[in-house]
């Protein structure tokens, strides 16, 4: 077992499979009356969100407050970062206040490897660019392990803007190591050059994607790209990439539908689709505090597994 | 690791069904019957060993008794202490335990420690009007003022020694045995 979770990229099986196994237990100490645990008493654990999070920060705070842990919150807006401090000073600075773990959120893909080699806490990458996402990859395949019951051989298709995303990466690295088929779907200028070397089915034509999988990711459009001319609008982007209810229909399947938030009505999936019984976003979310919950305790300070 | 060697047998296969039927009859004899009790293992072989007296007493009684299962890993005291993370086994109390005389259910007493960790998790669940323990040996050196309702046998042992209930659910065959201790390396 790695001491940090950067990405899930070379994360061998047996630990994806262990963090998932761990965070269906986790799971149901959630349903208890009391749903909260004493395992990390006394550890300190610092969220640094360097880019704005709701529900990435809020599933994580979450967590480690049901495993009973000491919280401290940092983001970057009203702080010294905004009075020039460098990544280094201000994470050397937190660490001399002494802490057990670090979850870091940045804009900077390779912000939280930079961070391991400035200090000896464990450092779990809660999104950096657009490189990784682990903690939403982990939820995702949790939540389809749930719904279908196993990875193996699983038919996922990732939908929407490819290029720009982290979660895309992840899923992707992930679902593969653990025998599911993985398809991208998206508009040319969303789908990045070297997805050819992925080893992913490529669709520009969400029609055939639909068809093919068993489960879609939808992901977000962000609305900020539609100004950078990588797609003429985002009716268009509706009009060719949305998920609706008529195209499922079409294709007489019964999709699992996720999406990791935050969610654009009537763009990326239609409106009501995103409420159906299709739809396992809220499971996402649920599930999302357990797989955070697991591997927080499972890189709680320690060096190696046991057996 | 060393494989731990078999120093004695303490109870045979046969005399681990008499213990167990001895059990049983403590039990609902110190409670007036089943009515309301809830069986509850601990992982490991607590787990089979509270079906077993569960099945007992309904042999007994003519009851169902309800049985559940309870992994105290994330109560323990010395998470973070080991330089190795325990895995997580399944927690599963389908009912309610407020109100209810639970007996939690174990293989070996030790240390206490486990029974303290499962006491705190039973406290989040509910509020159960009484908590009892059986064991199935009792093999001393408590580092906790914890002691069992319903024992076995109690066995006195050095620290190197161990004891090892084997059950045919998890291990194919019935018996207690004294065992040297596991020694790392």
């Amino acid at each position: 077992m790695q001491k940090h979770l950067l990405g899930l990229e070379g994360v061998p099986r047996e630990e994806i499979e262990l963090i998932l196994k761990t965070a269906f237990s986790f799971k149901e100490i959630l349903s208890r009356p009391i749903p909260k645990v004493p395992t990390l008493r006394g550890k300190t654990i610092v969220n640094l969100f360097f880019e704005p999070s709701t529900r990435t920060r809020i599933s994580f705070e979450l967590a480690e407050k049901r495993l009973s842990a000491d919280t401290v919150n940092f983001s970057a807006s009203g702080s010294s970062v905004q009075k020039g401090e460098t990544l280094r000073d201000t994470i050397r600075n937190i660490e001399a206040m002494k802490m057990d773990m670090v979850v870091i959120r940045h804009s900077a893909a390779g912000a939280p490897h930079f961070l391991t080699r400035c200090i000896d806490a464990a450092v779990i990458n809660a999104g950096d660019g657009r490189h990784e996402h682990p903690t939403q990859a982990l939820l995702d395949m949790m939540t389809l392990q749930e719904r279908v019951g196993k990875l193996e051989g699983l038919k996922v298709a990732i939908v929407g803007d490819i290029l720009h995303s982290r979660v895309a990466r992840s899923n992707i690295y992930g679902l593969q190591t653990m025998g599911a088929e993985v398809a991208i779907c998206g508009p040319k200028t969303l789908i990045p050059v070297e997805a050819d070397q992925w080893g992913v089915e490529i669709f520009y034509n969400i029609d055939d994607a639909i068809r093919w999988a068993d489960a879609l990711n939808v992901l977000r459009i962000q609305l900020e790209r539609q100004r950078t001319g990588l797609f003429p609008s985002l009716r268009e982007y509706a009009a060719h990439f949305g998920v609706t209810r008529a195209r499922l229909e079409a294709a007489q399947k019964d999709l699992i539908i996720m999406h990791p938030g935050p969610i654009n009505r009537g763009i990326e999936i239609e409106n009501d689709l995103a409420d159906s019984e299709f739809s396992v976003i809220l499971n996402q979310v649920t599930n999302g505090v357990a797989v955070r919950m697991a591997v927080l305790y499972l890189k709680s300070g320690v060096t190696e597994t046991l057996e | 690791m060393n494989d731990p060697q078999i120093i004695a047998e303490v109870i045979d296969g046969r005399g681990l069904e008499r213990t167990l039927a001895r059990l049983a009859h403590e039990i609902i004899e110190r409670n007036r019957g089943a009515e309301n009790l809830v069986l509850i293992g601990l992982h490991t072989r607590g787990v089979p060993i509270a079906q077993r007296l569960a099945d007992l007493i309904r042999q007994i009684e003519g009851m169902d008794v309800p049985t559940g299962v309870l992994d105290v890993t994330p109560y323990r005291d010395d998470v973070g202490r080991r330089h190795e993370v325990l895995k997580l086994k399944t927690t599963h109390l389908p009912f309610d335990i407020d109100g209810k005389v639970v007996v939690l259910v174990d293989d070996v007493l030790y240390t206490g420690r486990t029974a303290r960790a499962a006491l705190d998790a039973l406290m989040d669940y509910g509020r159960p009007a009484r908590i009892e323990l059986a064991v199935i040996v009792d093999r001393g050196h408590r580092e906790l003022p914890i002691k069992a309702n319903y024992i076995g046998k109690v066995l006195p042992t050095s620290l190197g020694e161990e004891v090892a209930v084997r059950l045919k659910e998890i291990d194919g065959e019935d018996g207690v045995f004294l065992v040297t201790a596991k020694r790392e390396g």
